[in-house]
């Protein structure tokens, strides 16, 4: 059945479809469904937390108190994408980074985005995340981003949007990895009826990857590492997990130290010079040398030795120019321009609070709309103005009158809905999807990804910070 | 190879579980002592022989004065604000576990985290009790559970190693600490050294026992208790597994895989050379003690040389 937010649009349901009839790649979902007794499914989530809860599978919320560790919630139901919808999805994401790995390539170096007038130079220049230091540096293979997370949803059968692209620290594959894992333990007789796609070999790729750009005096056996900011980061379970993936060390900024601008860690047997570094540290914490010189959490010297070529980064320094909310109105022009393609996924439309005739539009239709901090994430400084009570809106108004630089503002997406174990029974709850491209030789993604769920009826937000829940996401090869 | 830092941490794990079990040990001897005679047993000087093997005597008379049964056991068991107190200690061996969990087994982080878990709740009242004699048998019990988890689950690798390293030279430095101050308090200088009294078989059968090496004496030696061979037996018998000799076997056998031609490797080999070729006799011929604080002098010497090796890499 189709449901009406409170917007007044129809959600398209991933099983039902918008009339109700079964979708192909539910088919066998929607039998089983139709079976299982409740209490065997409520056993069934009691078992996932159990098992998440033991293999140490949690988040720090910021702004909790210290030391506060969740579990993010997840929904025994797999969300299912059929081959030919994942089709679309993997030909569009791996445009878009190709596009964007292309533009950040042009940024750095002679700027023709600019000269052709398609993307004002200021917006890029003036940004936060510019790295004026990366202009005219070579990286190997023209690759700024080898991990990026784009943040997808999906609004009828065919019709798939970008809401972010995610190109510095993208978080989550963990629980792609996690959630595959569970899911298979715990309804092995559903999922041997559906030819799901794997999507293990993802740490596979990504070490490949890393250890294709490290720099050609590394030899055939480059040392790649993964650098944390350290335990008390909220993604710390993640970067233990796939370094441990990888079989590569996990390293904190204190491990590592530069000598002649080149790269070493501190081992038992004495200074390892280190080739090549998955970082997870944002680019202002990566050198108190070159950035903000507080940080403890980098190492000094870690810019120098990149920019001489002796160590390899991933992502680059700098990537954070083009996944900003106001630059994101301008991918689809990047991918027309460099490729010469036209866009597979959509873009929502943008209005930049910082024109004057789209600041105008915002404020008179701001309880309709979705307003984002240019510079946020994670949920946090976001007004969905359906939902917002009118204290909430009066306060958006102000902010967005003092400074209507940090702020765009997009149309409320009838966002797709999909069957969830939530506490009533089984219930639509509206998602998204976040795919992991990785770039190396070739552009690439495992078939599947993170899907976030609100599990709050009718909500429309699916960060973990704000309540939401993940599940795992099927791919399906070829006809069900 | 392994990351510095991590190596720091599993030699802390392992030395800080291994300095918990010691102090339950050091205790045992007093509360042994307290059934026996209780007189003897209440007399200040004994106690405080117990917090100068465990911990910092002038801290403790800072902050409690005359030294009891009562401020002792909790001081050494429950005190938070006394870092070797037994709590502390195994905070400090979870929070360094906890930095290397990708380095240790399931198991072993299971186990270093389950015994800090059920001290989260102990107080003086729930001690006194649980008694403080079943609490170090728990004490005992839990880190031999850890030491076995360690040894059948744990790749055998440089983690694995440095674990070692740091459960051995704690060992082997609570033995001499122990053995120095229970000797001095029961023997003064000039005291026979080769006979034995009722008094005697009591106090030093309580020090074996505390270090499980009573009835290893008596199949060894099937003679009476007598001073001279209680300190052969827990310095020089390499079979005795508290040992200093024991201790020191283990010590040069990792560093002798860690790092042969280190610096750290030659001054273990000269320290574990002077307990293989020692006798007995040699060690009195100066004084016990002067042999005890020169082996602790040389053993701090080792366990600083191990840090600019291993752990201090620029």
């Amino acid at each position: 059945m189709a449901r009406r937010g409170k917007g007044g649009q129809a959600a398209f349901d991933e099983m039902s479809g918008l009339d109700g009839q079964v979708r192909p790649a539910y088919r066998a979902l929607k039998q089983w469904l139709e079976q299982v007794p409740p209490a065997r499914l409520r056993q069934m989530q009691a078992e996932a937390d159990l098992l998440f809860r033991r293999m140490g599978i949690t988040f720090a919320v910021y702004g909790e108190s210290a030391g506060n560790e969740r579990l993010i919630p997840f929904d025994v139901l797999p969300r299912i994408l059929a081959a030919e919808e994942w089709q679309i999805v993997e030909r569009g994401a791996v445009q878009r980074v190709r596009a964007l790995n292309a533009f950040l390539d042009d940024v750095y170096h002679q700027g023709e985005i600019f000269r052709k007038g398609l993307v004002p130079a200021e917006l890029v220049e003036r940004n936060k995340a510019w790295r004026p230091e990366m202009r005219g540096i070579d990286l190997p293979g023209r690759t700024y981003v080898h991990v990026a997370g784009i943040d997808i949803v999906r609004t009828e059968a065919d019709s798939f949007t970008v809401l972010e692209d995610n190109l510095r620290t993208p978080s989550g594959v963990s629980y792609m990895l996690e959630n595959r894992d569970v899911s298979m333990r715990l309804m092995p007789e559903v999922f041997a009826r559906h030819r799901v796609a794997p999507v293990d070999h993802y740490p596979d790729v990504l070490l490949r990857n890393l250890r294709d750009i490290a720099p050609p005096a590394a030899g055939v056996d480059p040392t790649v590492v993964l650098l944390t900011p350290g335990i008390h980061n909220s993604a710390y379970f993640e970067h233990a997990f796939l370094a441990e993936q990888m079989g590569i060390e996990l390293v904190e900024g204190q491990d590592l130290f530069a000598r002649e601008a080149a790269i070493y860690m501190r081992t038992s047997e004495g200074p390892k010079r280190v080739d090549v570094i998955y970082r997870r540290i944002d680019d202002d914490f990566l050198d108190p040398l070159a950035f903000r010189p507080e940080s403890v959490l980098g190492v000094p010297g870690l810019y120098a030795a990149y920019r001489a070529g002796n160590v390899s980064l991933a992502n680059a320094i700098g990537t954070g120019v083009a996944d900003d909310k106001a630059i994101y109105a301008y991918v689809p022009a990047m991918i027309e321009f460099y490729l010469g393609e036209k866009p597979v996924l959509k873009n929502v439309q943008t209005w930049q609070c910082a024109r004057e005739d789209d600041r105008k539009l915002v404020l008179d239709r701001l309880a309709e709309l979705v307003v984002k901090q240019v510079d946020g994430s994670g949920g946090y400084g976001m007004l969905v103005g359906p939902k917002a009570s009118k204290a909430e809106l009066a306060r958006f108004r102000g902010l967005i009158r003092r400074h209507p630089e940090r702020y765009i503002a997009q149309p409320t997406l009838a966002l797709s809905t999909c069957p969830t174990h939530v506490a009533e029974g089984v219930a639509p709850r509206h998602l998204d999807l976040r795919p992991y491209v990785l770039s190396g030789k070739t552009v690439t993604l495992v078939p599947g990804g993170l899907t976030r769920v609100a599990l709050r009826k009718g909500s429309l937000v699916v960060n973990s910070s704000q309540g939401g829940g993940t599940k795992d996401t099927w791919v399906l090869r070829g006809a069900p | 190879m392994i990351l510095s830092r991590l190596a720091d941490n599993l030699f802390w794990m392992a030395r800080y579980c291994e300095r918990a079990e010691n102090i339950a040990r050091n205790l045992e001897i007093n509360l042994r002592m307290t059934l026996w005679d209780r007189a003897g047993a209440d007399d200040p000087e004994w106690w405080e022989a117990a917090v100068r093997v465990s911990g910092d005597p002038e801290e403790f008379k800072a902050r409690h004065g005359a030294a009891g049964q009562k401020t002792v056991v909790e001081h050494l068991i429950l005190d938070r604000d006394n870092p070797s107190s037994i709590w502390c200690c195994f905070e400090r061996a979870r929070d360094n576990a906890r930095a290397t969990r990708g380095k240790i087994t399931v198991e072993t982080w299971e186990a270093v985290n389950a015994i800090w878990l059920e001290i989260q709740d102990l107080t003086a009242a729930k001690l006194q009790r649980q008694g403080a004699r079943e609490f170090c048998d728990w004490v005992k019990a839990r880190c031999h559970g850890l030491r076995g988890v360690t040894d059948g689950t744990m790749l055998r690798d440089d983690a694995y190693r440095f674990s070692r390293l740091g459960l051995f030279l704690e060992r082997a430095d609570n033995t001499a600490r122990l053995l120095d101050v229970r000797y001095h308090m029961l023997l003064p200088e000039g005291a026979a050294l080769r006979e034995s009294g009722a008094v005697d078989y009591y106090h030093w059968g309580a020090i074996l026992r505390a270090v499980s090496a009573f009835s290893a004496y008596r199949r060894i030696y099937r003679d009476q208790i007598v001073p001279l061979r209680v300190a052969e037996l827990l310095i020089l018998r390499q079979d005795m597994p508290r040992s200093l000799h024991a201790c020191m076997n283990e010590v040069t056998t990792v560093l002798g895989e860690l790092g042969p031609g280190l610096e750290c490797a030659r001054l273990a080999g000269a320290l574990h050379a002077e307990l293989h070729f020692t006798r007995i006799e040699d060690v009195f011929r100066d004084r016990l003690s002067s042999f005890l604080n020169r082996h602790l002098a040389q053993a701090n010497a080792l366990g600083a040389r191990i840090a600019k090796d291993f752990l201090m890499v620029a």
